[in-house]
């Protein structure tokens, strides 16, 4: 990855049309390659998640030719909430394979062309509409209904969950690019109103304008272009079922410091637990050949769509055993100053959840840490983590349907 | 082009249809849209023609007997043939959740209640809601009955659960 831009997360951006959003955020990153030209670039990848936002198929097209790309090569990738996720990696893929020295990855969308509640049906759509969404279709159902089940199995609680939206609402204070920074008591969070039992308000990300771009390169070109690339060194990707009802209740798919004996009684994933997440995590392991990811990563941006997801996303990446994410954040291991910060830059919690963008967004973050550019693209160093080698990052679909990993490290 | 005097002026009829404006500086209008699908649940349709019935019909694999609570003519498990097996009109709930808001098609309805239940011998969940318990008084565990709406609406909602 040689460089990365991002427009603003906000409630909405009325004065841009996608184009313009995602054109701003590409300037960004080209300005901050300036040996990197346009000619040079063979093509790209587009991501956004949903047509009905859009309002407008093909809308990546219209991406391509704002930019002035056109008539290279681009495609578009949807996986719903991983669309970002997914888009990275398949901008990888395009220079891994040698088909591209340079390929750009944009991403947007624009939510704000619903009411909320509107909102919520369009995403809702993206669970089976013949059995899952005519019941009472909500997103935030489903998840709380696995995060309830994760609070019986292991005795998460919910202030446990209210620790999560405390640390990346106070982090995203320092990150000018964040929708919603706030300073909060576990009072504030558990007084929000409840939206689904037990997710408040304050649980939940918002719905989003904004647009990233990330732009990668081969080692060689990457070399051309600046002195401070970032190698990505891990792949990884996952599934599960559609209805979270179908999923199955069996063993646990192990990391090389568990062993079975640590969940003998644990029927996984259930809906408690994200198996897809697990099987991007070991993939994504092995390929840069970590063992213990807690001591080998400094950083992780993961999906934090609910306070709950994180906490089970400790887990699925193995930064602790299955049932320990509770008193994980409780322990403060999280934090800035923690034993592994995780959503230094706010999260989607607090930086906002654009779908398209989210996952590009995240990898510029984890570029910019890997970098040691914090203080030069936030305007202050608070959020830089010394001397950051190694980044995951981590991008998360409707229940856990497709989940992405990726392993950034510094060169 | 040049303006060509006597060249016949056209008109378009008009309307009584205007524009709903919310902002002129960036111009925001509302922008309308909906359509209906002629929609098939094609090799699902057994399931709904059974809660016409008051039956509640699951899907178990020929091969390696895996039972499903939710209709899948194959098996996620081994890909096989599934045939159609009755399931238990009692249970239990796995977990649950009450919608205070919702998506916009539902708000009117909230809040409600949400429930995956558990039914013995089953190997995976069914997704309905919960009626005649309090929002947020359901409990883990606790034992639900299916109840059967009279006149069937080819929904997955012509089902719902009571206390046992
Ligand atoms: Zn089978």
């Amino acid at each position: 990855m040689v460089s990365g831009g991002i427009t603003k997360f906000a409630k909405a951006h009325p004065d841009m049309d996608f184009r313009y959003m995602v054109k701003q955020a590409f300037d960004y990153a080209m300005n901050d390659v300036p040996n990197l030209t346009r000619d040079m670039i063979d093509g790209s990848v587009a991501s956004y998640f949903s047509d009905h936002f859009t309002r407008q198929l093909k809308a990546a097209s219209m991406v391509q030719d704002y930019l002035g790309l056109c008539p290279k090569p681009s495609k578009r990738i949807e996986g719903g909430g991983a669309t970002g996720g997914l888009c990275f990696q398949a901008a990888w893929e395009a220079i891994a394979s040698g088909r591209m020295n340079v390929c750009v990855a944009f991403g947007f969308e624009t939510m704000s062309r619903v009411s909320t509640w509107k909102g919520n049906e369009f995403i809702a759509h993206a669970s089976d509409t013949n059995f899952d969404y005519p019941v009472g279709g909500f997103y935030t159902g489903y998840y709380a209904m696995m995060v309830r089940r994760h609070m019986h199995e292991f005795g998460t609680t919910v202030e446990q969950m209210a620790m999560v939206s405390i640390k990346n609402h106070g982090n995203a204070l320092y990150n000018p690019y964040a929708q919603s920074p706030m300073k909060l008591t576990i009072e504030d969070v558990r007084n929000s109103p409840m939206v689904a039992d037990p997710l408040t308000m304050l649980d939940i990300c918002t719905m989003s304008d904004g647009a990233a771009v990330c732009i990668l390169a081969s080692e060689e070109m990457a070399a051309r272009l600046t002195d401070k690339p970032v190698k990505i060194i891990g792949i990884g990707a996952g599934t599960d079922s559609m209805r979270m009802a179908d999923r199955p209740h069996g063993k646990v798919i192990l990391l090389p410091h568990e062993s079975e004996s640590d969940y003998k009684n644990l029927k996984y994933p259930g809906v408690h637990s994200f198996r897809g997440g697990r099987m991007a995590a070991k993939q994504a392991y092995e390929m840069a050949g970590i063992t213990n990811p807690l001591e080998e990563l400094d950083f992780v941006e993961l999906h934090d769509a609910y306070t709950s997801s994180e906490i089970q996303t400790y887990e699925d990446l193995g930064l602790c055993k299955y049932g320990e994410g509770g008193p994980f954040i409780e322990a403060g291991h999280s934090t800035l100053t923690g034993k592994i910060p995780v959503n230094p830059s706010g999260g989607l919690l607090a930086c906002g959840h654009p779908v398209g963008a989210t996952g590009l967004m995240q990898a510029v973050f984890a570029f910019w840490q890997l970098q040691g550019t914090i203080q030069k693209h936030l305007g202050n160093d608070h959020l830089q983590i010394k001397n950051a080698r190694r980044g995951l990052i981590h991008s998360h679909a409707g229940t856990g349907t497709y989940i992405t990993v990726s392993i950034l490290e510094a060169v | 082009m040049s303006y060509e005097p006597g060249a016949q002026k056209i008109k378009l009829p008009e309307t009584e249809e205007g524009t709903v404006l919310f902002n002129v500086d960036p111009i925001i209008i509302k922008h309308h849209y909906e359509i209906d699908y002629i929609h098939s649940y094609a090799q699902d349709s057994p399931f709904f023609a059974g809660l016409t019935k008051k039956k509640l019909l699951g899907s178990q694999c020929t091969q390696c007997n895996y039972k499903f609570a939710t209709p899948r003519s194959h098996c996620m498990e081994c890909g096989a043939k599934t045939e159609w097996f009755e399931l238990p009109l009692e249970g239990k709930i796995h977990t649950w959740t009450t919608c205070y808001f919702g998506s916009e098609e539902f708000l009117k309805e909230t809040p409600f209640t949400l429930i995956l239940v558990e039914f013995e011998g089953v190997n995976t969940l069914f997704l309905s809601r919960l009626v005649g318990v309090e929002p947020g008084k359901a409990k883990i565990g606790m034992r639900v009955k299916a109840q059967f709406l009279r006149n069937c609406k080819f929904k997955p909602t012509d089902v719902y659960f009571v206390p046992a």
